[in-house]
């Protein structure tokens, strides 16, 4: 990697921040490439379906009665940003499967928004602890703008991957790239090995 | 002229958000050389880089610069092109942030001849080629996207379908203001008075008229002027779906 002439930096690494990343402190940068939605949560609905034994559908009340989950630790964007030692509140996606079913000939997940964005995972990145649904940041409601009332948060992957007014997981038995993917961004995403762009 | 591909601005689904049919190629990492460099406005410093083998960008598209430590640390931050595709050279402008680490290195210590890695062209949303009748609203670094779609729309004649709405505090503060001015952009000045327009942050009335028969909103700033700007176009009766918003920098 070729040095620049005169640069030498002025932050320095946290071993918690992947290669590239820099430490944005107490802020919380907002990418979206869409008009922040308005969701009305009595007609809110999240739903898993495509390779499940039974496709299921949950109201706001309902996914907010199942067992409460949270994830504490670090995101990391790929636009170089990563927030540490921050938490939400919500539920395990592992929960949700255990409910639906998933079938052994599912692989993938596609990720559905409310806007209609989309983003997809591989199935052993979402499942295992690795992914929740959340509605609180720092014990506060998520706001709007951050995914509120509800995002995927799959904190291990660049954060584009933890999709916004999320309403929709639907397990396939092949990879369908999402929004972003399709996009120039890479396909699975990993922050510690730098997988930002399609071809890294 | 360069050519861009064909119908890279056509959605192909209606049902959810409109992704490009076409994919922006990416390029890998380039060693593009410095070959100029200047500060327009007090905060803003213009690169034009000579990219080896530079993959056509389209309107709107992006890049990112990496800087490198002798001690392998790198920063890498995104950038969006401002010049047009036609362009031999790749023009930046970059807003010097208050203890920006990137910013103020390009600022400070960057001459011409000076070595920088660069890859892209990157995006393949936030781009508009001149097919679509379009409003494009920016503010402060927000308004390089901007730049390019409007040499882009020179390059082709079709300045005709480019609404351009751009923003800053004041005249001075504003990138490319003459050429915004020359291209008949509407200025929204929030510090300053300017063409009988009182000084203020962007509103409703600073649209009203300019939507006519725009097919696609484009808004492009920090994240608090990119929310009041899409929310704006929304509510006066542009398609959500339509609306592609590109946002820079820090949020609490
Ligand atoms: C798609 C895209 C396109 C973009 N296009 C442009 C463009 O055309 N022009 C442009 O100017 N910008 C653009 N940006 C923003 C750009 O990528 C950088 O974020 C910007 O230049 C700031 O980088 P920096 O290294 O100078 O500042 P940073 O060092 O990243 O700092 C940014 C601000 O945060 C504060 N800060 C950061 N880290 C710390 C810390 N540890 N402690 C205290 N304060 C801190 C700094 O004081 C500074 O004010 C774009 C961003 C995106 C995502």
């Amino acid at each position: 990697m070729a040095i620049t002439r005169g640069f030498t930096g002025r932050r320095r690494t946290d071993p918690r921040l992947p290669p590239g990343q820099y430490d944005v402190g107490r802020d919380f940068p907002v990418l979206t490439a869409e008009v922040t939605p308005r969701i009305n949560l009595d007609r809110w609905t999240m739903t898993v379906d495509g390779l499940v034994a039974n496709p299921i559908t949950w109201t706001w009340n309902e996914i907010r009665s199942l067992t409460p989950s949270t994830y504490r630790g670090d995101i990391h964007c790929v636009t170089t940003w990563s927030k540490l030692d921050t938490w939400f509140g919500g539920v395990s996606v592992d929960e949700l499967f255990a409910a639906s079913g998933v079938l052994p000939t599912a692989t993938h997940v596609l990720a559905t928004s409310t806007t209609g964005y989309t983003t997809n995972l591989p199935l052993d990145d979402i499942r295992g602890g690795k992914a929740w649904l959340v509605w609180t940041h720092e014990d506060k409601p998520l706001p709007t703008e951050h995914g509120g009332p509800i995002r995927l948060l799959v904190p291990h992957l660049y954060f584009w991957k933890s999709a916004k007014w999320i309403t929709r997981l639907t397990l396939l038995d092949h990879d369908e790239r999402g929004f972003w993917e399709r996009n120039g961004y890479h396909d699975h995403g990993d922050p510690w090995t730098e997988e930002r762009y399609s071809g890294d | 002229m360069t050519d861009l591909p064909a119908g890279t601005d056509d959605p192909h689904s209606t049902d959810g958000p409109a992704v490009p049919a076409v994919l922006a190629p990416v390029g890998g990492w380039r060693t593009a050389t410095v070959a100029g460099i200047d500060h327009p406005t007090a905060h803003g410093v213009r690169l034009r880089l000579d990219v080896p083998d530079r993959v056509d960008h389209l309107p709107g598209q992006h890049y990112v610069l990496r800087l490198t430590a002798p001690d392998g640390y790198t920063a890498t931050r995104s950038y969006s092109i401002a010049s047009a595709p036609s362009d031999p050279l790749l023009e930046l402008f970059v807003e010097v942030l208050p203890d920006g680490e990137v910013s103020g290195f390009l600022d400070e210590v960057v001459e011409p001849g000076d070595e920088l890695e660069v890859r892209g062209p990157i995006g393949g949303w936030f781009v508009w080629t001149g097919e679509r009748q379009a409003v494009a609203i920016g503010a402060g670094s927000g308004v390089v996207p901007l730049v390019s779609m409007l040499r882009h729309a020179r390059d082709v004649g079709r300045t005709d379908a480019l609404t351009l709405v751009t923003g800053a505090r004041t005249l001075a503060d504003l990138p490319y203001a003459d050429e915004f001015r020359a291209a008949g952009a509407h200025l929204v000045l929030s510090r300053e008075d300017h063409d009988g327009r009182p000084a203020g942050r962007l509103a409703a009335a600073d649209l009203a008229g300019l939507l006519t028969g725009a097919e696609r909103g484009f808004v492009c700033g920090s994240a608090g002027f990119a929310e009041t700007a899409s929310v704006l176009l929304a509510d006066l009766g542009m398609d959500v779906q339509q609306i592609r918003v590109e946002r820079f920098g820090p949020t609490s």
